[in-house]
């Protein structure tokens, strides 16, 4: 019995957290597939086959995988989820997605974003945004899970497993993908930065935001934002990090008016070092930084950009 | 036409959370309790599209202990018409959760779910999925705007780049995401409204669904904490600490 990992992509490369996702895999042990399915992505499948620990890749190429669509790209993975222990997803949107569809239509409680493996059977999961650490045992027959990325390193290059084509399922015809508006951006992926700048509520202004882009095309890092900047209308979503939105643990994180509610602080505070820039001395932020400035950030940030 | 909205109750979003010392879950003994924030967003969605003349009736169903009555009164009185509780033990987990929702939804024949896209407590992010592969119903997880148009709904839906566009054909599960709406406080006289409202109380035996769990806590514990940090006087001595000591620069 093997492995499946559902890779998430871009139709030509891997996106952050797949290749955490076989690292997870390889700590189960067993030989990992790896199931690349999109429209127009043979290039992503030749790169899958690329990753160390990858015992073999199936590529399913057809119109209705586009955006991964939960409907069709499930009934993919359950129609071929008979060989394998153990189904892995990244947790990130894609695979919260379509993967607890795959758990209920093989009846299993699937596991989500797990940080840890134990054993085979038991994983550890963050419950209550972090503030708990739960040890579960799965008594499933097929183990679904959805992969945290920050709990696992990426797996390196250096294999060269087998690419064989896969037929694609029928279309569900359940859903019809419009298209997709993605914020455009020159800086890193905020899940795949080294380096990640944050705003909070303490911005005062979207605006305002361009001093933190400025630290960022410095370091070469990533914006982010915390849930109240987001809620007040300064930066779009996908720009969230925290409970709700996306799970970071760069090498630096610099927190820049936020506060550090209990919901932002569960998606950064594994970061390895964490700068906090707050002119509140009160400011819980405090709490999780290594280093901790405390300071009016319109004065602070532009001579911080200015010192580099 | 009909929504079904599910609710849960979680302990208060602002209550700090203390894992208990024998290390078998969280505290929960005299704890505030509320009803999980996207839940509220789900119901505020539904009673906003039953005011826009979309919706005709709005059924909100919890599972959980018998206090989720209350979950489902807050619900009833931000505008929902009747309440199903079907009651089963807190730790009740997704699968078994999703089943339960499935037997209602064939009972009730709603032609919209709309549910939240995870609740504060087990950050599970999956029962919605879940209920609309069991229905084999189109799913639209993580939405921030829906516009029904007869038989179909528009969607958007928050994907980690940015927006997704989706047509999803009606019957469908939803899951809310933040940006969807702002739910509404409940008023007094809505809350003495809300307790003339119809409330049913069913067994997990009468829907024909096995709850056993699937999944065993073995230990719950507090996440590693981080070491005390170091407050620096100036941004030079910041950048001196971040190159030399931490060496992240």
């Amino acid at each position: 019995m093997g492995i499946l990992v559902i890779a998430e992509h871009d139709g030509r490369q891997l996106k952050p957290g797949t290749t955490n996702t076989i690292t997870a895999a390889a700590k189960i042990g067993g030989d990992i597939a790896v199931l690349v399915a999109g429209h127009n992505c043979a290039e992503a499948a030749q790169a899958a086959a690329k990753v160390a620990g990858v015992a073999k890749v199936l590529h399913a190429d057809a119109a209705h995988y586009a955006g991964g669509a939960a409907e069709n790209l499930a009934a993919l993975v359950v129609s071929i989820a008979g060989g394998y222990s153990h189904i892995l997803a990244p947790a990130t949107g894609f695979g919260k997605n379509f993967m607890p569809r795959v758990a209920a239509a093989l009846d299993v409680q699937q596991v989500s974003d797990i940080s840890a493996v134990v054993s085979a059977d038991t994983f550890v999961r963050p419950i209550y945004a972090g503030n708990a650490m739960a040890t579960v045992q799965s008594a499933d027959k097929v183990k679904v899970i959805t992969v945290r990325a920050t709990g696992f390193d990426a797996a390196g290059e250096g294999g060269s497993a087998a690419v064989e084509a896969l037929a694609a399922g029928p279309d569900t015809g359940l859903s019809k993908f419009n298209g997709q508006e993605l914020s455009k951006s020159d800086r890193p992926e905020l899940t795949a930065a080294k380096i990640i700048v944050s705003g909070g509520r303490g911005m005062g202004s979207g605006e305002n935001f361009k001093l933190l882009e400025a630290l960022a095309d410095k370091l070469g890092a990533a914006v982010g934002a915390s849930r109240a900047a987001v809620d007040s209308g300064f930066v779009p979503n996908d720009y969230q990090v925290g409970q709700t939105g996306k799970i970071v643990a760069p090498e630096l994180y610099i927190a820049v008016g936020i506060s550090g509610a209990i919901q932002h602080l569960a998606g950064m505070k594994d970061s390895k070092v964490i700068v906090a820039i707050n002119k509140d001395p009160e400011a819980p932020i405090f709490a999780v930084a290594s280093y901790w400035l405390e300071a009016d950030l319109f004065n602070a940030v532009p001579e911080l950009t200015a010192a580099l | 036409m009909k929504v079904l909205v599910t609710v849960k109750r979680v302990i208060d979003p602002y209550v700090k959370v203390r894992v208990k010392s024998d290390g078998t879950g969280v505290e929960t003994a005299n704890v505030k309790m509320a009803m999980n924030p996207f839940c509220e967003i789900a119901v505020e969605q539904a009673v906003r599209m039953k005011e826009a003349g979309v919706v005709t009736e709005i059924v909100a169903v919890s599972v959980g202990v018998a206090q989720s009555q209350e979950t489902l009164r807050t619900a009833m009185a931000m505008g929902a018409d009747r309440g199903i509780l079907i009651e089963a033990p807190a730790d009740i987990q997704p699968l078994a959760v999703a089943k339960l929702v499935k037997a209602v939804v064939d009972k009730e024949q709603p032609k919209l779910v709309i549910m939240g896209k995870q609740a504060i407590d087990d950050d599970a992010n999956q029962t919605g999925q879940m209920v609309s592969a069991l229905l084999g119903w189109p799913q639209s997880a993580f939405t921030s705007a829906i516009t029904v148009n007869g038989d179909a709904a528009d969607v958007t839906r928050e994907v980690d780049g940015g927006l997704e566009k989706l047509t999803i054909k009606l019957p469908a599960v939803i899951t809310t995401d933040l940006r969807l709406n702002e739910p509404r406080y409940v008023t007094l006289p809505n809350i003495m409204k809300a307790k003339k409202k119809p409330l049913e109380t069913l067994k997990p035996e009468a829907l024909g669904v096995d709850i056993a769990p699937r999944l065993k806590t073995l230990k719950v514990e507090e996440p590693p904490k981080r070491g005390a940090g170091v407050k620096v006087a100036d941004v030079a001595e910041l950048v001196a600490k971040l190159k030399n000591e931490a060496k992240v620069i």
